[in-house]
């Protein structure tokens, strides 16, 4: 019918499509990854990609339509992508106009286990020094109101923090009762071992709805061998304390994180059966971060990174296969990775953000009313080395958050103009992790052929595209965990 | 909107100027007051007096006089779904007449105006362009006479924003004298380009409005192509981020045919991750009607021959938590993984079912055809049965 244009009239614009701006890197030999600033990526023949970069690639082909669906290129016929660009860019880092929402306690240093690989530096559970003061705890808290964020998390840190239950009860209270004026979305976790768990404490995280973070290696002989105590019943005590957290608070009130040692590295599968038993849906797999005892007693060193990412390839494919079987369980690093690959959101885990979640993502108030820009800043300080060290108490807020610890390291990591990281388009997934660059070389940036960090992520990254690229089911598997 | 017109004559010319919208009644013992603004549907027994207008489905008795200078109406046997609470139109002149509200209907569609700046290769509802400026005036004065019931009104064309003001004014007057009823708008979006019009609309502050918009393609030229509007992709992709801006509700209408299927699992990706905050998004299937038929060849594909594409498009919105739907699709040729996403939507007075469907035990959950259906429908439609415990197979 005349009275209907074909659709080669409205193809009139297309001739001369532009780039927009894009990294590419080596995905493997044959193939690049290409990625934009909002983390779109698209898989390309090396000689399709010099095509298109080269402006001949045929407005006819697959490829033209998915790169410019994804906004890698632009042409005569639409240019809202600008618009859309904006407005992704906008969403992925909305979380920097919101400032600090977590905010960390170490309320005592002290701890009744003895991890070998203990990152914090504990002290024997007698050295009272190592609580955190009511006055301190008190100033640490007018601190944390006077961040902007809407959202408030305060978790408890130790050593074993309710070994000074006394305390985070003050804090809770004063909290909330500060809360009714700042009206903020707030929340509370403590991050405990569960061995000295009491009902009085189950009682108010009830009345409080305190979140329960702990640790859970493994099975019982591996759990127990990483982590001693006294009668060395750390796993049973663990177990128990999940039930009971379960049981009183919901089973979602209660989550677990585990710590790969050299034991573990076999046991990929055991430690992802373990979790699934425990009723967990998802697992952290982490590697030893180089940070107090676990230095000093050289389990850092015991397994390098290929090692660890042979451990964590057998349990993510051991996850992805339950998850073909039926079983809903994710793996909680994958995860927020998979986020920033398949949606517009940006999560805001400390470690994997750029510019780096130090201060702007995390404060931390230590026990000695020290103020640190992250949690494993104030390890690093128990070795010597406190180049995160913001302040302490006594300081007001703009002091502290304007400080040039924090700035400097904040402007010299950014990742989009690091040296390599700038040049890399798997940049969008990674983050600046100024604190292990600095504990491992000796300053913010660091030289990333050399640096775990980046060895690391680079090839979860690969691994990760690699297996949903492959297959159409993991593809959608990884896309629900991005989502939830 | 029913459109019905009714050749017969005035049989009673009243005095004055009687209403032309009003609300019908079928109650004889109708309160005094109320029957002055209203219209009687008369099909036996004895004429109350006192009401504005008689619609006559009967001939009452001589001696039955209703009140001096009321108007009356003859209508013949097919108007006999008017009922209690239903809204009319009557044109004074010729006495032809239109229902503007069934209130015992599913779904309450107002057409605003036949003229559209679009003229899609699938239109049901042809546009032209004439100066039809008075079905706003109808529907204005519509509004206040429809049941506060009702869950549910839909405003559609043509295209409802090239009424411009008067279609603000419309969506005020639905939110004022309807409170508890959800307003639909359908549009393609274009409009709320402009930000200073989009922000009239969330200035109503509206209980309960949605917009309904199309995207086709996540290429420009498709959906420009299927619109037959040259930059319409571009406008309709701002318009929607314009409403979500002024935080007002969207739902993405994707029409599949055979110029759009091929890419809806790109399309679907393409609104996760650029229009990721949209409230919903629909899958429709064809309406065998307007200029579809005209372009039957370019747009005809058997339903069953795009469960792929459909399949992936849904998972994927689902997996990626943004609430979706399929409308106008039959269960039996319909993957069995996308069955929960499937609604009965097809207006009630479009809906039927096939001599295939005969026997089939889900029929009462299928979405059925349109009534134009019967031009043309997958050739795989068949009943299904089911296993000794009930469920379906």
């Amino acid at each position: 019918m005349s009275k209907f244009q074909t659709l080669a009239h409205y193809r009139s614009g297309i001739d001369n499509y532009k780039l927009l701006p894009l990294r590419f890197s080596e995905l493997d030999d044959t193939r690049f990854l290409l990625s934009n600033f909002v983390g779109e990526f698209h898989i390309l023949e090396k000689g399709v990609a010099r095509d298109f970069m080269r402006h001949q690639l045929q407005p006819s082909s697959a490829h033209y339509a998915e790169l410019r669906s994804k906004h890698f290129l632009i042409d005569g016929d639409s240019s809202v992508a600008i618009d859309l660009l904006a407005l992704k860019t906008k969403t992925r880092f909305e979380r920097l106009s919101y400032f600090t929402g977590l905010h960390l306690f170490v309320v005592s240093l002290r701890c009744e286990h003895s991890c070998p690989y203990c990152q914090v530096s504990r002290q024997n559970d007698d050295k009272t020094d190592f609580d955190m003061s009511p006055e301190t705890a008190e100033r640490s808290l007018d601190l944390v109101f006077q961040s902007p964020s809407p959202q408030i998390k305060i978790e408890f840190q130790g050593g074993e923090p309710l070994l000074n239950f006394k305390l985070i009860r003050q804090i809770v209270e004063s909290a909330k009762k500060r809360n009714e004026l700042a009206r903020r979305d707030l929340e509370f976790v403590i991050a405990t071992n569960l061995a000295v768990l009491s009902d009085e404490v189950l009682e108010f995280c009830r009345i409080h709805d305190i979140h329960i973070s702990t640790s859970l290696d493994g099975p019982a002989d591996l759990h127990n061998k990483n982590r001693p105590r006294p009668g060395g019943d750390s796993y049973e005590r663990a177990v128990a304390g999940i039930e009971r957290v379960r049981k009183a608070l919901g089973r979602d009130r209660v989550s677990a994180v585990m710590t790969t040692t050299n034991a573990s590295l076999e046991r990929a599968r055991d430690v992802v059966d373990e979790y699934v038993e425990r009723g967990f849906g998802n697992v952290f797999l982490r590697p030893l971060s180089p940070y107090g005892f676990a230095v000093k007693t050289k389990w850092y060193n015991s397994y390098d990174t290929e090692k660890w990412l042979r451990f964590y390839f057998e349990g993510l494919d051991y996850i992805i296969e339950l998850n073909k079987r039926g079983v809903q369980f994710k793996e909680t690093y994958a995860s927020l990775i998979l986020t920033k690959m398949l949606t517009p959101f940006q999560p805001g885990y400390v470690d994997l953000v750029s510019p780096a979640g130090i201060g702007t993502g995390a404060l931390l108030y230590n026990y000695d009313g020290a103020i640190f820009a992250s949690d494993e800043s104030r390890m690093l300080a128990e070795m010597g080395d406190t180049a995160f060290k913001l302040g302490s108490v006594t300081d007001s807020y703009e002091a502290l958050i304007s400080s040039d610890v924090l700035l400097d390291a904040l402007e010299q990591s950014f990742a989009a103009s690091a040296p390599m990281c700038s040049s890399c388009a798997y940049e969008p997934y990674c983050g600046a992790d100024p604190v292990y660059h600095h504990a491992t070389q000796g300053n913010f940036v660091g030289r990333k052929p050399l640096s775990g960090f980046c060895n690391r992520n680079m090839a979860i990254f690969k691994g990760l595209l690699t297996r949903m690229e492959a297959d159409p089911e993991t593809r959608r598997i990884f896309t629900r965990w991005a989502n939830r | 909107m029913l459109k019905l017109r009714a050749p017969e004559n005035i049989v009673l010319p009243g005095a004055g100027v009687p209403p032309r919208v009003f609300r019908l009644s079928t109650d004889p013992d109708r309160p005094a007051p109320l029957r002055k603004s209203e219209g009687y549907i008369y099909r036996s027994g004895s004429l109350p007096p006192g009401f504005a207008w008689y619609l006559l489905m009967g001939e009452p008795a001589e001696s039955a006089s209703p009140a001096e200078g009321a108007w009356g109406l003859r209508l013949p046997s097919a108007f006999d779904y008017l009922g209690d609470g239903d809204v009319v139109r009557v044109g004074r002149e010729k006495g032809d007449i239109q229902a503007l509200f069934q209130r015992s209907a599913r779904h309450h569609t107002f057409l605003l105006t036949e003229r559209c700046n679009h003229y899609c290769l699938m239109c049901s509802q042809p546009p032209r362009d004439v100066q039809d400026g008075w079905i706003v005036d109808d529907v204005m004065s519509a509004i206040p006479l429809i049941d506060r019931a009702t869950p549910e009104i839909l405003f559609t064309g043509g295209e409802p924003t090239l009424l411009n003001d008067k279609l603000v004014g419309l969506a005020k007057q639905a939110k004022s004298y309807l409170p508890e009823t959800g307003l639909h708008i359908l549009t393609n979006g274009r409009a709320f380009q402009d930000r200073g019009y989009t922000e009239r609309f969330a200035e109503l502050e509206h209980h309960d409005l949605m917009f309904g918009i199309p995207i086709y393609s996540d290429q420009p030229e498709r959906h420009d192509y299927i619109v037959q509007a040259d930059g319409a992709f571009d406008e309709t992709v701002r318009g929607v981020l314009n409403l979500k801006r002024h935080g007002l509700r969207v739902e993405i209408r994707v029409v599949v045919h055979k110029q759009s299927f091929e890419r809806l699992p790109q399309l679907a990706r393409f609104i996760a991750r650029n229009l990721t905050f949209v409230d919903q998004v629909v899958f429709m299937g064809l309406e065998m009607t307007g200029f579809t038929k005209a372009n039957l060849d370019s747009l005809w594909i058997d339903p069953l021959d795009y469960q792929p594409q459909l399949r992936e498009a849904v998972h994927f919105l689902s997996d990626s938590r943004i609430h979706v739907a399929i409308y106008n699709h039959q269960l039996c040729i319909t993957d069995r993984s996308l069955w929960d996403y499937a609604k009965q939507s097809i207006s009630d007075w479009k809906n039927e079912y096939m001599p295939e469907c005969v026997g089939c035990v889900v029929k009462a959950n299928c979405g059925g055809f349109f009534s134009s259906a019967k031009l043309k429908y997958s050739s795989h439609i068949h009943p299904i049965g089911q296993n000794s415990s009930g469920a379906p197979v």
